[in-house]
């Protein structure tokens, strides 16, 4: 417990010393809030509270899922060597800076929030903390799997595998506009994603139906997420680097 | 110290260690040798727990290597040939974090690295950067970071590697007090044959992943009618260097 405070103590630290990366991790979710928000708006499609999860969601893959790139010089230089040698367990290892990426994104996602409800957003206050919640479990599973791609994959290949992996999956999550409005195809091939199942959970939680069935499979589907990504994250680093 | 038996490792195809005995008892400084590519790295990172050998036995700081790494990793410190601090990052803050990882609390940790860093004889840089310092005292902070939890047994590996003579005795002497005051072992690596000979109690030399000689240094030099250790390591291990000479 001592270790893991520790490290996410650490890594905060470090993240809020460089203001400009918590910034721009989130620019992308917050454009399209400024910038397309009132399009979308006026569009008949739907209010602030169907886009703004799915921004939510825009937001819960790609700002932890840049994570991964910081822990690639912490290789290179020997850190992540020096903390393998000491008896903290590499679950912990893994979890001091997921939960500084999960703790960073949720702090854009209620930035995102605040400025969404600048714009006209209305939603009931325990959807939107419940969406939070939902999106927090996404980001752990999300910062994991990053953290497993940066330790795997060639260094110049992590932003461009990284960044070909989230823009499909935004887009089939059905973020920026409803998979209702799909053709079949499409909407099957979205059902195979696991964000959709979260961005459909987040819409159900700001329009107040707390006990439907898109919230039951929101929640399973992101906690299933969340565990998947942990469990290979803590293989990656239990492996020895040969 | 050490207790290792029938070490070996593969990668693939490569048999990169094949079946070493190492034994270390407490309060010895032993150096390991061997050229390039040799096995020594590997070896070293088996017994540090950051590689599962292919097969053998090892008890290390009292730990199975095996069965309770953490166990290993508690009673050990290691010291990487490229160091272990992020570049830009204050030092003093990366010191506190490792020894918080090894279980002492925000106050123990502030306090044993002032008194470690005051004690290799880096006073007050905290706060500042590992670029701004030169390598004879990056190599010497990077010693207190293996030495942040008081282990047993310390790990170095090429510990010396690109510092000037005077840098590299004065590291030889913080060793040798370490050893001195607090009983520490020390298990190193190096490439450079007078550190072996003024530095280490008892040699252990590798070549292609083979322990192919072992002794003090005097034992070595008389058992090989070698003046110096440079000449035992050539006949140990220099074979194609001399046949390279003589054509």
């Amino acid at each position: 417990m001592t270790a893991l405070a520790a490290l996410t103590g650490h890594y905060l630290r470090a993240s809020f010393g460089n203001k400009f990366s918590l910034v721009f991790s989130a620019l992308q979710p917050f454009l399209y809030l400024v910038l397309f928000g009132p399009l979308f708006e006026r569009s008949g499609v739907g209010s602030w509270g169907v886009l703004v999860p799915g921004l939510l969601v825009q937001l819960g893959l790609t700002s932890p899922g840049m994570a991964g790139f910081g822990i690639v010089f912490d290789q290179r230089f020997g850190v992540l060597e020096r903390m393998r040698v000491t008896p903290v367990s590499r679950v912990t290892l893994l979890l001091g800076r997921v939960l500084r990426d999960s703790a960073v994104m949720l702090i854009q996602a209620v930035a995102i929030i605040v400025a969404a409800w600048a714009l006209g957003l209305r939603a009931p206050l325990a959807g939107v903390l419940g969406a939070l919640l939902l999106i927090t479990v996404l980001s752990v599973g999300m910062a994991s799997l990053s953290y497993v791609a940066a330790l795997t994959i060639r260094q110049e290949l992590f932003a461009p595998v990284m960044s070909s992996v989230v823009i499909p999956l935004m887009l089939l999550s059905g973020a920026l506009l409803p998979m209702s409005l799909a053709p079949a195809w499409l909407d099957a091939v979205s059902r195979l994603t696991p964000f959709r199942y979260a961005v459909e959970g987040m819409r159900a939680l700001f329009a107040g139906s707390y006990a439907s069935a898109a919230v039951l499979w929101g929640v399973v589907v992101s906690l299933a997420f969340a565990v998947v990504g942990v469990t290979l994250g803590t293989r990656r680093f239990q492996r020895e680097n040969a | 110290m050490i207790h290792a038996r029938g070490l070996t490792k593969t990668f693939g195809p490569t048999e990169a260690v094949r079946g070493i005995d190492v034994d270390v008892s407490a309060g010895e400084i032993v150096g390991f040798l061997g050229p390039n590519g040799a096995g020594k790295t590997t070896t070293l990172r088996m017994l540090t727990t950051l590689l599962r050998p292919t097969s053998g036995t090892a008890t290390v700081a009292g730990a199975d290597l095996f069965a309770d790494p953490a166990g290993v990793r508690r009673r050990i410190g290691y010291v990487a040939q490229g160091g272990a601090f992020a570049p830009f990052s204050p030092v003093g803050e990366e010191l506190v974090l490792q020894a918080r990882l090894y279980g002492l609390n925000r106050e123990e940790a502030r306090e044993r690295v002032t008194a470690l860093l005051a004690e290799l004889d880096l006073p007050g840089v905290e706060e500042r950067t590992t670029v701004t310092l030169s390598g004879g005292q990056k190599r010497r902070l990077d010693i207190a970071m293996g030495l942040l939890h008081g282990p047993e047994l310390l790990f170095l590996d090429e510990p010396t590697t690109g510092l000037d003579p005077q840098s590299r005795a004065n590291l030889w002497d913080h060793v040798r007090r370490l050893r001195e005051r607090d009983g520490l072992t020390v298990f190193l690596t190096t490439h450079y044959l007078e550190e072996a000979d003024a530095l280490c109690d008892r040699l252990l030399i590798i070549d292609h992943g083979r322990i192919v000689a072992e002794g003090t240094p005097g034992e070595l030099k008389s058992e090989h009618g070698a003046r110096t250790l440079d000449d035992v390591f050539l006949a140990v291990t220099g074979r194609e260097l001399r046949e390279g000479a003589a054509a």
